[in-house]
């Protein structure tokens, strides 16, 4: 029997009540997909920062970050991003996100307002004459895995790991805009070769594969446009990562989820194959018993496993 | 075959102009971007060189009308890559927003914008959702907000004048 292995680390750390650093305290911006589609993500996120001191506070006045109307009318989209930033920014607290889109598009707004002060007052004309509101730039974006990457740097999730995972090989899918374009992020991460969910994988005891076309797109920036090119992206890392024998797969972005966990029927219709239900079993999404929660006191329902 | 006739030699300064298109003139068509791709390496009706070499030539029609300027996936691989710093997927959504205000509207864009409109988020939040998520322990959305909706009216309104 296969373990069950979830999207986040919930399933693999336990409590610890000790200290809660000054710096881990995130406004929680959740997006359009993840607070609807992900509920397992979110829990799981939710429940790890918990673990590690990580404290996150909630604003239910979030709307989309802009990333979909960008390709229709960019400045709207650097409209809609700045608001959430100026929402963000009423609270001071950095932003933390779940998904590598919203991440993506609210760290290239956030840049361009800091830097151009032309575009900044335009903006906050727009938006003040709008919405009554105002961005200054003064916020950080960073996404969930970002802060996780700097517990792992204090060794705080190792310590962490109650069950043993070392025969698990684990896929880590990286997806696109955790890591690029470069010039938004910086020097965080080197956009060929990136190391932190590698590194996360690990930390947990699991083991990290590499497998082909490790860093491809899981193809859902083109789901609403073209379904069966989408869907064939999807496939191509399917079995490049099933080709491994991994036992499952770490994502880190809803919308990846949406192409390899929601689509993955989908992909196996259209494919006329039926490797990915040999996969889906491997990687225990479905719902099967759980040896790897087995001595740890969460429940995988609790995690939104199904 | 291309005829001289119809082409628009101004149409790669207009995109140019554009935010996000202002290094198309600085492409010498290596194909490191189409060499790299993932939706190319699944389809042959996207090619990054070709829709630039397209717009270059000023096949201004052909490339605004055609769908296949929406099949980036926005990826940025060929953005890393890019010897020249086309910035391609920048250059693609410059493209893109002026096809959209030629006309050149794909109804699954039209249908996001709709969205985004009445709810101020791509997937709508109903009860039966917020119910979902009170049961996980989750905190409450807000059902909608008119905001973006605020937002696009002001944007709209500014471009017909």
């Amino acid at each position: 029997m296969r373990r069950k292995f979830s999207i986040g680390w919930v399933t693999v750390v336990k409590n610890s009540p000790e200290d809660h650093s000054p710096h881990s305290h995130y406004t929680l911006y959740l997006g359009c997909t993840v607070p609807v589609r992900a509920l397992n993500y979110e829990i799981s996120a939710r429940k790890v920062a918990e673990k590690l001191g990580v404290q996150f506070s909630d604003n239910p006045d979030f709307s989309c970050c802009g990333y979909p109307i960008k390709s229709v009318n960019r400045y709207a989209y650097l409209l809609l991003a700045a608001r959430n930033l100026a929402l963000a920014e009423q609270k001071g607290l950095p932003l933390c996100t779940l998904c590598s889109a919203c991440c993506g598009s609210l760290t290239e707004a956030n840049h361009e307002i800091q830097k151009d002060e032309e575009l900044r007052r335009r903006i906050n004309d727009d938006l003040s004459e709008c919405l009554g509101m105002r961005y200054e730039g003064g916020i950080r974006v960073t996404h969930f895995t970002r802060i996780l990457q700097e517990e792992i740097r204090k060794k705080r999730v190792a310590e962490q790991i109650q069950a043993d995972l070392s025969e698990l090989r684990v896929a880590a899918h990286y997806g696109c805009h955790y890591i690029k374009p470069s010039t938004i992020y910086g020097k965080t991460e080197n956009p060929e070769d990136p190391k932190s969910l590698d590194e996360l994988i690990q930390a947990t005891g699991a083991q990290s594969i590499y497998y082909e076309d490790k860093l491809q797109c899981c193809g859902g920036g083109v789901l609403a446009m073209d379904e069966q090119v989408a869907l064939a992206m999807s496939q191509r890392k399917l079995e490049h990562i099933r080709a491994e024998q991994a036992d499952a797969m770490v994502l880190i972005c809803p919308f990846c989820s949406v192409m390899y966990e929601g689509n993955q029927r989908k992909i196996e219709k259209a494919s006329q194959k039926e490797f990915l239900r040999n996969f889906t079993r491997r990687t225990g999404i479905e719902d099967e018993p759980c040896e790897a929660n087995g001595d740890v006191k969460e429940d995988p329902s609790e995690a939104g496993l199904r | 075959m291309i005829d001289s006739e119809n082409l628009d030699p101004n149409f790669k300064f207009l995109i140019a102009s554009e935010p996000g298109g202002e290094n198309i003139k600085k492409c010498f068509s290596c194909g490191t971007c189409t060499a790299g791709c993932p939706v190319r390496e699944v389809t042959d009706r996207y090619n990054p060189r070709r829709i630039i070499r397209m717009a270059i030539l000023g096949m201004k029609k052909e490339v605004l009308s055609s769908p296949f300027i929406w099949l980036c996936s926005s990826c940025y691989t060929c953005y890393e890559r890019c010897p020249q710093d086309v910035r391609i997927p920048e250059l693609m959504n410059a493209i893109k927003n002026i096809a959209v205000r030629e006309g050149y509207l794909p109804p699954a864009m039209k249908i996001q914008l709709d969205l985004l409109s009445s709810h101020g988020r791509l997937l709508e939040v109903t009860d039966f959702e917020n119910e979902k998520r009170k049961e996980s322990g989750l905190p409450l959305l807000q059902a909608k907000t008119e905001d973006a909706k605020k937002i696009l009216d002001r944007v709209g309104d500014r471009r017909e004048k």
